[in-house]
C-alpha cells in the first residue's frame, strides 16, 4: 500500500499553490478556511480505500466489460467537431476569460452538433422543474433518482429539481472492419 | 423507354432526385400506399462517408467528389454499406476533406455541366488540379453523384430495385437544351432507365401543393400569377406559373422562367467571409486559406443567427486554430448586424426600382474558379429584368381572364412562393416581398401574397417525388412545356459586303410550349448536309417570343429577344452515298418523354433520321468571352 499523502518535495508546490491561491482567489481562501476549521480529514496513511460497492443490486455475477470503439468513436466526433480533446488538454491558465470563453463558443457549438446529430435526447421527466410529482408504486429507480428525505413507502411525493435527461436514439458511424477508432484524430501533414 | 413499356412495368415508388449544385437529396412516393391527395411519402436518408472509414446516413448528399492520392488513406477507408471498391469519394467526407486538399475537389459540378465555355464531357475538373491527379468531367462527377444515390436506394430498398421505379431528375428552369441533355445522358450513364426531368421551381410548387393536402384550392385563385424565387446553394432560378382555370378545374400553367443565375447562397457567405477576412487584415491579422474557408462557415453559422434574431446585434465569430492549441492560436472577431445588411440585403437583395437592370461590371471576392458567376450580384435587379421581361407573358394564356393593365412595366405577380434555405430569414423573404410590392404600388397594382408553409430545403426532392405521382394522373400537373421557342441561324442570300459579316436569320424549329412527348411540324425551308462532314449551325433561345411557328423567319430582333446558344451538329454518315455530295434535309423538333429537346435532320425523299447534336464542347461560345 502506497502512502496516499504527499512526500515532502509534493508538499512544497502544494504550499506554494494554496499560499498564491488564497492570495488571488477569494473562493479559495474560503475553502481552505473551511478545511482548517473542519474537523480532522480522514486519515490516509493508516488503512487503504475500500473500493465502493457496485451499484448493481441483483446478483452481480459479472460485470460486463463495455466496449472502448463506441466511447472512442464519439470521442473522435467531439475533437473532429468541437475541438473537444485539444481544449481539455490545453493549459487554460494563463489566458484571460474572454480568450477561454471565445474557445468555448466554438467547444460548444461542436459538441452540440454532435449531440444533435447522433443521439436524440429528452428530459426524463416532461414536468417544469421545481414541480412536485407523484412517484406511484413501481417507478423506474433507474430514471428517477430519490434524494434527501428517502423514507416510508410509493407513492412517494417530491419536487423535480433536475428533470433527467435519456437517451433515446443513437446514431453513431458504422465504422469499417479495419478502421482504427483509437486514433481520435489523426496528426495533420501539409505537404 | 416507350409509354408501353412504363404501363407494362408497373413502379411502385415515384422517386425525385434533387441534384443541387451543393446538395443532393431522394424523396419517395409510394404510390400503392398513396390515394390522391394523401401521399406516403419519405425521404431517403443516404449511407455516405462521413470520416475515414466511418459511414453516416444523412438527408443531404453534398455534390462533392473527392479524388484521393493512393497514399492518402487506409486500406478499407473507402468501405461503404454497399462496396469497398470505389477509389472515389462523394458526399460530407468529400467536402471535409476537399477543404484540406482543394486541388482533389470536385465541387459545383452542376454549374459546370451548364457553361457554354468548356467541353462538358472532357476530363477538366478539378479545374486547379497538377498533372498527376486523374480529373473528371462534369459529366463524369454528376454520374458519380446519380449513381451514388441510385447504389443507396438499392441498399435501403432490395425488395423494389431502382431501375424499376419511375424516376425524376430536377434541373434549374433556365438549363438550356444542351445542360438538358446532359443532366440526362448522365442519369443514363448512372442506371436510371425510368428518368423524367423536372424544372426545380416547378417541383418547389409541387412540394407546396401536396403539402396543403388539397388546401391549396383555398389559397389560391383563378387569375393567380404565381412568381418562384428559388435560391439555391449555386443559383437563382425564377419562374411564372398561372392559375387558369381549364373545364371547370383549377389547373397550373408555367408561362415564363428566368435566365440562368449562377448566384446563390455560398456566394453570400463566402462574400461575407471577404469582408470578415478584410476586417481582420486591417487589425493586422491575414488569415490563411485554411482559415478563411473555416471563417466562411463561421459566417454562415453567424448570418443564420443574425437573420433568424432580429435583436442580435453582433455574433462572435472564432476562426480555431489549426494545431493542438485551440485558445492560444484562434481568431476571434465578429460579424455586426451593420455588414450583414450592408452585405447581404444591400448587396444581393437591394430595394431598387422596378427599372433597374444588372449591371455588368468586375467584381472582387465573388467568385471562385473559372465559373461565369452573374455580374451582378444583386437578386432583386435580377427579378426586376425578368419581370420586365415577361411583361406580356400573360396574353396569350387561355383561362386566366387577364388583362394586362395599361402602361404596364413589369407582369404583376399576385402571390410569391419561395424555395432554398437562404429564405429561412424571414428578413430576406420580408425584403423581397418589400422590394416587389413597391414596384406593383408604383403601378397601381394590388401587393402579392406570400405562399406559407413551404419546406424550404427538401421541397425540391420532395415535389419531384410528388411529381413522378401526379404524373400517373392522380393529382394536378402544372402544364406549359418548354418554356423557349427555338431557332437555327440561316445566311441571308445577299451579296456579301467586305468587312461585314452576312446578316443572319433565325427560322423557327421548335415553338414555345411544346409538351413533353410531341413533335413539332416540319418546317418548309430545307438545308444542305455535306455527306461525311459535320456541318454547324448556330441555335438560338428565346423567352419570350411565345407567336412564332415552325418555320418563322426572322430577319430582325431586339438583342434582348433572342439568346444564342451552344452550335448544333448535324453530319451525315456516308452509308449509301458519295462522300462530299450536298443532301438536303429539313430539321425536325421533339420533346421527349423525359423532358430534353431532340433535333433531328431528315433528308429529302427519305425516312431516315439522323440524330443532331449539341455541341457541348465549349469552343463557340468561349470565343465570345463567355468563359474563363
Amino acid at each position: 500500500m502506497t502512502d496516499m499523502n504527499p512526500g515532502f518535495f509534493g508538499r512544497i508546490g502544494i504550499a506554494f499553490g494554496v499560499f498564491f491561491g488564497v492570495l488571488g482567489n477569494a473562493a479559495f481562501a474560503g475553502r481552505v478556511q473551511r478545511l482548517r476549521e473542519a474537523p480532522e480529514a480522514p486519515d490516509f496513511t493508516a488503512e487503504a480505500p475500500k473500493p465502493a460497492a457496485a451499484p448493481v443490486q441483483p446478483a452481480p455475477s459479472a460485470l460486463k466489460e463495455s466496449s472502448p470503439v463506441a466511447a472512442l468513436q464519439l470521442l473522435g466526433l467531439l475533437q473532429r467537431d468541437a475541438r473537444f480533446i485539444d481544449f481539455v488538454e490545453e493549459d487554460i491558465a494563463n489566458y484571460s476569460d474572454g480568450d477561454i470563453g471565445a474557445a468555448a463558443r466554438l467547444v460548444h457549438d461542436g459538441c452540440r452538433t454532435v449531440l444533435r446529430e447522433h443521439f436524440t435526447i429528452k428530459p426524463v421527466r416532461t414536468e417544469a422543474e421545481g414541480s412536485r410529482v407523484t412517484l406511484q408504486e413501481g417507478f423506474d429507480a433507474a430514471a428517477v433518482r430519490l434524494t434527501g428525505n428517502v423514507v416510508g413507502k410509493p407513492p412517494f411525493n417530491g419536487q423535480i429539481s433536475h428533470r433527467g435527461w435519456k437517451v433515446e436514439d443513437t446514431r453513431l458511424p458504422k465504422l469499417a472492419p479495419s478502421h482504427d477508432a483509437s486514433i481520435v484524430a489523426p496528426a495533420e501533414v501539409e505537404l | 423507354m416507350s409509354d408501353i413499356d412504363r404501363n407494362e412495368n408497373k413502379a411502385r415508388y415515384s422517386i425525385g432526385i434533387d441534384l443541387g449544385t451543393t446538395h443532393c437529396a431522394l424523396s419517395y412516393v409510394d404510390m400503392s400506399a398513396s390515394d390522391g391527395e394523401k401521399t406516403a411519402q419519405g425521404v431517403l436518408s443516404i449511407p455516405q462517408l462521413t470520416a475515414p472509414g466511418a459511414a453516416e446516413e444523412r438527408d443531404l448528399l453534398p455534390s462533392f467528389l473527392y479524388l484521393p492520392h493512393e497514399n492518402e488513406l487506409a486500406p478499407g477507408d473507402l468501405t461503404l454499406p454497399w462496396t469497398q471498391e470505389r477509389k472515389f469519394i462523394v458526399g460530407e467526407l468529400a467536402r471535409s476533406r476537399g477543404a484540406g486538399t482543394p486541388i482533389r475537389l470536385v465541387s459545383s459540378a452542376k454549374s459546370w455541366l451548364c457553361h457554354p465555355g468548356v467541353d462538358r464531357r472532357a476530363a477538366i475538373l478539378p479545374s486547379d488540379a497538377p498533372e498527376e491527379v486523374e480529373r473528371v468531367s462534369p459529366l463524369e462527377s454528376s454520374v458519380r453523384y446519380l449513381t451514388h444515390l441510385r447504389e443507396a436506394w438499392n441498399h435501403a430498398h432490395p425488395e423494389a430495385p431502382f431501375d424499376q421505379q419511375d424516376v425524376t431528375v430536377t434541373i434549374p428552369a433556365s438549363f438550356d437544351p444542351a445542360a438538358r441533355e446532359l443532366t440526362a445522358e448522365a442519369a443514363s450513364a448512372a442506371g436510371y432507365s425510368r428518368m423524367t426531368l423536372l424544372e426545380e421551381p416547378q417541383a418547389a410548387l409541387y412540394s407546396w401543393i401536396q403539402k396543403s393536402t388539397g388546401g391549396w384550392r383555398k389559397q389560391v385563385k383563378v387569375g393567380d400569377v404565381i412568381l418562384v424565387v428559388d435560391v439555391g446553394g449555386g443559383t437563382t432560378d425564377l419562374s411564372l406559373i398561372a392559375v387558369v382555370e381549364r373545364e371547370g378545374n383549377l389547373e397550373l400553367h408555367r408561362v415564363a422562367v428566368g435566365e440562368h443565375i449562377l448566384l446563390g447562397g455560398d456566394n453570400m457567405d463566402l462574400a461575407l467571409a471577404h469582408t470578415v477576412a478584410r476586417k481582420l487584415a486591417s487589425q493586422g491579422t491575414q488569415p490563411d486559406p485554411w482559415q478563411l474557408r473555416a471563417l466562411t462557415y463561421a459566417c454562415r453559422a453567424a448570418k443564420e443567427t443574425l437573420l433568424s434574431d432580429p435583436t442580435a446585434e453582433a455574433v462572435p465569430l472564432v476562426v480555431p486554430s489549426r494545431g493542438s492549441k485551440l485558445i492560444g492560436g484562434s481568431l476571434r472577431t465578429e460579424l455586426t448586424r451593420a455588414e450583414l445588411t450592408q452585405i447581404l440585403l444591400e448587396g444581393f437583395f437591394p430595394q431598387v426600382d422596378a427599372s433597374t437592370r444588372p449591371v455588368s461590371r468586375a467584381r472582387v471576392g465573388l467568385t471562385q474558379l473559372g465559373l461565369p458567376y452573374a455580374q451582378d450580384a444583386a437578386v432583386t435587379r435580377h427579378l426586376a429584368a425578368f419581370l420586365g421581361r415577361q411583361v406580356n407573358a400573360l396574353a396569350e394564356i387561355e383561362g386566366l381572364q387577364h388583362e394586362t393593365p395599361q402602361g404596364a412595366t413589369l407582369l404583376h405577380p399576385t402571390v410569391v412562393l419561395f424555395n432554398g434555405g437562404v429564405f429561412k430569414s424571414p428578413l430576406l423573404v420580408e425584403r423581397v416581398m418589400s422590394t416587389l410590392n413597391s414596384w406593383l404600388a408604383a403601378e397601381n397594382a394590388p401587393a402579392a401574397r406570400l405562399l406559407e408553409g413551404a419546406d424550404l430545403d427538401l421541397a425540391v426532392a420532395r415535389g419531384a417525388a410528388y411529381y413522378g405521382y401526379v404524373r400517373h394522373g392522380r393529382g394536378v400537373r402544372i402544364r406549359g412545356g418548354t418554356a423557349r421557342a427555338y431557332y437555327v441561324a440561316v445566311e441571308s442570300a445577299m451579296p456579301a459586303v467586305p468587312g461585314l459579316e452576312p446578316p443572319v436569320q433565325a427560322l423557327c424549329v421548335a415553338p414555345f410550349g411544346m409538351e413533353e412527348g410531341t413533335d413539332a411540324e416540319l418546317p418548309a425551308q430545307e438545308f444542305g448536309l455535306v455527306v461525311g462532314e459535320p456541318v454547324h449551325f448556330r441555335f438560338f433561345g428565346s423567352s419570350v417570343r411565345r407567336q412564332d411557328q415552325v418555320g418563322t423567319l426572322l430577319e430582325y430582333w431586339q438583342p434582348d429577344e433572342l439568346q444564342e446558344l451552344e452550335e448544333i451538329e448535324a453530319s451525315l454518315p456516308p452509308e449509301g452515298r458519295t462522300p462530299g455530295e450536298v443532301v438536303p434535309v429539313k430539321l425536325h423538333a421533339r420533346v421527349t418523354e423525359a423532358g430534353t429537346l431532340e433535333l433531328e435532320a431528315i433528308p429529302r425523299g427519305s425516312s431516315e433520321r439522323w440524330k443532331v447534336e449539341f455541341d457541348v464542347r465549349g469552343g463557340v461560345s468561349a470565343d465570345q468571352g463567355m468563359g474563363l
